[in-house]
């Protein structure tokens, strides 16, 4: 009899349960869905609207596909030599401040994970402070001025490439995933400390070696203070600075006129600025989805506490 | 005789103490040779581009002159400070920097947690990669691309989301020249770019919970939402704590880029900031001592709210940064 009260009264609790939950993953499901369309759908729309007629777009005809596909937009941006030389430095200056980025932090990062480094914890602070203090804009123009460097390729890549937080990253990478007994092992083989970390911690290190370049070469690609404050040389200055001509000063750079070919040129700007948006941000945009898992890797590396 | 000898031995073995303590030191740094110079070049950028510049910090107390160089330029005491406190520019700048700021972690710090909760609630293991691929992707866009996005969708005239409401036939005022929706377009454009991303550690620490937890209140008749309010918020407590606290160390000095990005000068009394102003003075008009006693307070005031914010977390939930 007990028992047969029991069975009841767990079945109903748990229908009820069930009910309960499957309101709540409908609706789970329900939010994640918009939020991905939200997500989604200006992305879309910047692409749809490069490969179509600007007036259809600034009438609100084009919303989910393209009408009239015209690549306009396209063959103007290719047509203007900025692009390419901005195009061009901006890959210049990824690929070199990336290289100097990982020569400068990751061994950094390697010598500090090493318990018998004498005076470990001032230099543990010496590389915190800065990311607390600075000396601010002015200071640090001037310094940078009087060091030679305004207007040159390596002001790019160079003053700004010790990052104190992928330090610490590569620190605690170091700590917990390359054993003590290796360092040990390889001392009594008569290795020494360079040359062990050259050989040995380094082959082992590819995926922090992965995360702390790709995560620079997102800054530097995306980058573009600098190269104002610094750069006033038009010959130097990344794609991030001719996009900010082409997207926010609302520069007319394919030049000026008046009448019938005025309105042919706005229509033409138009269209560049959604062309030079896909053209900026696609290699980056593609390369993600392959690259995601060392993103991630580097976000948990960086999360594990001492 | 014998207190001779005694006294004798008391000074060799205090010399060999001695000698043996720098020689250990010696002997340590020797061990540590190779290590620093491994941190050599980290080292000599650090002196040169971060703490020589602070140095250049003495001329926000100085009248500033390039020919006379940093040393060389009189004294001013607190002059510069002054002059910003008197200014009418103090108040609009504090205001716009404090109202963008606080507005940015009230909706920006919450919301990464709730959507780190939510994934972790998708069980179609496909679904929840799109999911995550898809809330991460915007995260690469430039400031400079996302600046640009954000001016040709809120046109007033022909934008995409004035299309959009025409379709409802709701007319769109013109934001992006009025001041009062600076901030909003500020915080709501940041939250649809890093949400995803910022849910990353979040996430991480979600895993982390040992799942007999979860098993345990399941035995116990806890619906979804109970476990997600009795389990996930209060172990993810912790993480959100450090975050926060790292977010309130720069409460003055929010996303200079993209402020500057989306100022114009009709939106200027809701869109100046601190950081903004400090370039303006600076690197415009070329008062050099102004500029760098601004961004000397703003510094000061971070630090100084770091440090509480800290203390307080430490005193509250244990968990503190420093």
């Amino acid at each position: 009899m007990e028992t047969v009260i029991k069975n009841k009264f767990n079945k109903k609790s748990k229908l009820q349960k069930s009910w309960k939950d499957r309101i709540f993953d409908i609706s789970v499901y329900g939010i994640a869905i918009m939020m991905i369309l939200m997500i989604i759908y200006p992305l879309w729309f910047i692409v749809i609207a490069s490969f179509s007629n600007p007036a259809d777009v600034s009438n609100g005809n084009v919303l989910f596909w393209p009408k009239e596909w015209k690549l306009d937009g396209y063959i103007e941006l290719i047509k203007q030599k900025m692009i390419w030389r901005g195009y061009l430095n901006t890959i210049m200056y990824t690929l070199v401040g990336t290289f100097i980025a990982l020569i400068v932090n990751i061994p950094a990062g390697y010598a500090l994970s090493r318990k018998e480094l004498f005076g470990r914890k001032y230099l543990s602070v010496f590389y915190i402070i800065p990311m607390f203090i600075s000396g601010g804009l002015v200071p640090t123009y001037l310094v940078v001025k009087n060091f030679g460097l305004l207007d040159t390729f390596w002001v790019m890549v160079l003053p700004f490439a010790v990052s104190a937080f992928n330090i610490i990253i590569a620190r605690t990478f170091f700590k917990t995933s390359i054993p003590d007994s290796l360092w040990e092992a390889a001392q009594i083989d008569g290795c020494g400390t360079i040359r062990y970390f050259l050989t040995m911690v380094l082959p082992l290190s590819k995926a922090i070696l992965a995360v702390i370049g790709l995560w620079t070469a997102v800054d530097l690609w995306n980058s573009w203070f600098n190269a104002m404050i610094y750069l006033s040389n038009e010959n130097l200055q990344p794609l991030q600075l001719i996009l900010r001509r082409i997207l926010i000063a609302n520069e007319s750079i394919l030049g000026t006129s008046s009448g019938e070919l005025a309105s042919e040129l706005r229509r033409l700007s138009e269209m560049m600025k959604y062309a030079a948006i896909v053209v900026s941000t696609l290699p980056i945009m593609c390369l993600y989805p392959f690259l995601q898992k060392y993103f991630n890797q580097g976000v948990m590396v960086g999360s594990i506490k001492e | 005789m014998e207190s001779k000898v005694v006294s004798q031995s008391i000074i060799n073995t205090a010399v060999i103490s001695n000698e043996s303590k720098t020689s250990k030191i010696m002997k340590q740094l020797k061990k540590s040779g190779p290590l620093y110079i491994l941190l050599l070049p980290s080292i000599i950028l650090l002196l040169c581009f971060t703490y020589l510049p602070m140095y250049g910090l003495l001329i926000a107390f100085k009248d500033y002159s390039p020919a006379l160089g940093i040393w060389g330029s009189p004294w001013a005491g607190l002059k510069h400070f002054i002059q910003y406190f008197n200014s009418y520019q103090f108040d609009l700048t504090i205001k716009n920097t404090l109202n963008i700021s606080l507005y940015s972690i009230l909706v920006g710090f919450p919301l990464p947690i709730a959507l780190a909760i939510l994934c972790n609630q998708i069980r179609i293991g496909m679904f929840k990669k799109v999911f995550q691929v898809t809330t991460y992707l915007p995260h690469f866009i430039s400031t400079m691309v996302m600046c640009g996005m954000i001016l040709i969708f809120l046109s007033p005239s022909n934008g995409l989301i004035s299309n959009l409401l025409g379709l409802i036939g709701i007319e769109m005022p013109n934001v992006l020249s009025d001041s009062s929706f600076f901030s909003s377009i500020y915080v709501w454009s940041d939250v649809w770019q890093h949400i995803g991303w910022d849910s990353i550690i979040y996430l991480a620490a979600l895993s982390a919970i040992n799942p007999t937890y979860y098993e345990a209140a399941t035995m116990d008749g806890a619906s979804k939402m109970q476990k997600i309010l009795h389990i996930d918020l209060p172990l993810l407590l912790p993480t959100a704590m450090i975050l926060l606290i790292l977010r309130a160390g720069s409460l003055l000095s929010v996303g200079f880029e993209k402020v500057l990005l989306l100022q114009n000068p009709l939106n200027l009394a809701g869109s100046e900031v601190i950081s903004t102003y400090v370039y303006k003075i600076g690197l415009q008009n070329f008062q050099y001592s102004l500029s760098t006693a601004i961004g000397l307070f703003n510094t000061v005031v971070n630090i100084v709210i770091l440090l509480l914010v800290n203390w307080m977390s430490k005193k509250l939930t244990k968990t503190g940064l420093l």
